[in-house]
Formats: C-alpha cells, structure tokens, sequence
C-alpha cells in the first residue's frame, strides 16, 4: 500500500465520521464542525490520490482545487456560523425547525 | 453575549439509532474505500499538461499555475465567494461585540510583537508562490491571522478607515482580476487569458490585490460584523422575549 492510499482511506474515514455527526446531532454548532470535518476528508482524498504520479511531481490541478475549496470551506463556514447565531438570537435555540423542541 | 448553549435539550440519541447510523457509514466507508483501492496506483491526470505548459504561465510553481493562469476561473470565482460570504455575514447583522474587560498581557505583548512578522511573512508567501509553494492563499490567511490577533486583542479599525476604505481593499482583488482578464479581451485574447510574457508581472499583481483582499475579508468574517456599523446599535430581530 502506497502512503497515498492510505491518506485516501483516512480521507474516507474522516468523510464517513463527518456525515455521522452531520445525521446524528441536532446542534447546528455540531453540525457545522461535522461538515468541516467531512470536508477536509475530501480534501484529504483528493491530494492524496493527486500524489499517484510515482517520482514525479504531484499533479497540481487537484492540489490548487483543494487550496480554492479550503477557502471556500472557510467562508462558507464564517456565514454557517452567522446564521446559527442569528437563529440561536430569534428562537433561543440553535438547532434546525425540525428538530426544535418546544 | 449570549452564551450559545451546546448541550441544548439534547437527549442522547437512542442506540439504534446510534448503531444503525454505524453501520451505514461504515458500509459508505467501505464501499468508497474499495472504489479508491481500485483505482490505478499510478496515475498521471494532468500533471503531464500541466509542466508541459508551465514555462508560458508566467510562474514556475505548478500551483499557481494551475490556480492563476490555467484555472484562473476557479480563483476569481473563489473571490467572490469570498466576498458574498462576508456580506453575507453583514447582512445577518453580526455579533454583538464579545467585550472583554480583562486584556491578557501575553497575548498583548505576544500581538505587538508577532503582528508585523506575519504581514512580512505574508508577503514573503506571496513573492515565494511564483517558484515555491506559496501564493495569494496562504499570505491571504496569514494576513487574516494578524487581522484575528488584533480583534483578540480588543483592537478596532478606526472609523474613518471602516467606510470606503475597508469596502476598496475588500473588493480590490475581484476588480482588479475581473480588470486584467477583460483588459486582453480587446487585444484580441480570450477571457483571462494573459500574454505569456506579460504573465509572471499580471500574475504577481493579482495575487498582490488577492491577498490583501482575502486576507482582509477572512478577518472581516472573524470579526462578523460591519465594523462601519456601531457594535452596540443591535439590529431589531423583531423578536420579543
């Protein structure tokens, strides 16, 4: 096994343990952290399987596509964050309608 | 500030739940492991294409090639996202500032210090981007690491700078990328499309108003609030309690 697969495994773990706390929990704080998880996995992936170039350099379409999406992530992240603010401030909770609790 | 409460009413889900929820990711993790297992364990995807062409892109770190030259829709696109994210925030009314009385002495002096080292680190990023890894993205977020520092540290952009000013830096690599790329539209060359002997200078400007306009607005996002907007003129949620 080359060290990029195993990077892509953990990119896979890393997505899959993403998504189980984006299911599972009701906190949108939670969820937030959950989704960066989730992302990163993917960031994971796709570096690691851009490394399969053997000696030669890394393929780098895939690692400036990472580099966008990182700050992508994080502003989407920032406005994540936002919104939950403002819905903890106008219903007292931060969790989604359908998950509130009266 | 209101605390957020993370516990909230949150009951614990049950252990089905818990244990069915399990064993599907684990079936996702495993039938996504098998598709990566099977795929090819050497692949070249465009890294031929890309050093191919890297001499006429101006920069001789395929990075940045791929990001400002080849792909500089990706990037320019990105900016933007950048900046209706922040408006985004704005738009939302912000935080109430989280005052603290008690400033940490540290972390003042440690800011004092470590300030300064990240704008030159930043800029260093940015120059060391055209050959080495490096660019518009990481002196981006460096430069927004001094910006948090600051805001830790109780620091407020004076008022006069939070009008134009701050919305001109904002926005200044957006313009200035949209600019050159339409700029050689009229000289007969595609959208963002640059002379390859003109392309090291176009790219190194861009990256320059892409950096202070990302590292600026990230900041801003920290921040989360319109600095020109008073902190203590709360918007009406229209909610009473």
């Amino acid at each position: 096994m080359t060290p990029a697969f195993l990077y892509a495994l953990v990119g896979i773990v890393l997505f899959s343990i993403g998504l189980y706390g984006l299911i599972l929990y009701k906190h949108l704080l939670r969820k937030i952290l959950a989704i960066n998880i989730l992302g990163s996995g993917v960031f994971l992936v796709m570096v690691a399987l851009a490394a399969r170039t053997g000696d030669a350099v890394p393929d780098a379409v895939p690692h400036a596509m990472v580099i966008t999406g990182i700050v992508v992530a994080v502003s989407a992240t920032a406005l994540a964050l936002a919104l939950m603010l403002r819905v903890d401030a106008e219903t007292g909770q931060a969790v989604l309608p359908e998950d509130r609790e009266e | 500030m209101r605390k957020i409460k993370l516990k909230i009413l949150e009951k614990k889900p049950s252990l089905f739940t818990r244990l069915t929820l399990g064993i599907l990711m684990f079936l996702l993790a495993a039938s996504l492991a098998y598709a990566v297992w099977s795929l090819p364990t050497q692949a070249l995807g465009l890294s031929a294409e890309v050093a191919k062409n890297v001499e006429m892109s101006g920069v001789s770190n395929p990075v940045t090639a791929v990001l400002l030259n080849y792909r500089s829709y990706d990037t320019l696109l990105e900016l933007g996202v950048l900046l209706l994210a922040l408006f985004g925030v704005w738009s939302l009314g912000g935080v109430s500032a989280n005052k603290s009385s008690f400033v940490n002495p540290i972390l003042d002096f440690l800011s004092r210090f470590l300030v300064p080292v990240f704008i030159l680190f930043s800029g260093y990023l940015l120059w060391v981007g055209g050959f080495a890894p490096g660019g518009a993205f990481q002196a981006g977020a460096v430069l927004a690491a001094a910006g948090v520092l600051l805001f830790l540290n109780d620091w407020q952009l004076e008022r006069k700078y939070s009008g134009f000013s701050l919305r001109f830096v904002l926005v200044l690599g957006l313009v200035l990328f949209v600019a050159i790329g339409f700029g050689f539209v009229f000289l007969d060359r595609v959208f963002l499309e640059y002379p390859p002997q003109l392309a090291g200078g176009l790219i190194l400007l861009i990256e320059a108003a892409a950096t202070l306009s990302i590292g600026i607005s990230l900041a801003a996002l920290f921040l989360g609030r319109d600095p020109s907007v008073k902190s203590d003129s709360k918007i009406d949620t229209g909610v009473h309690k």
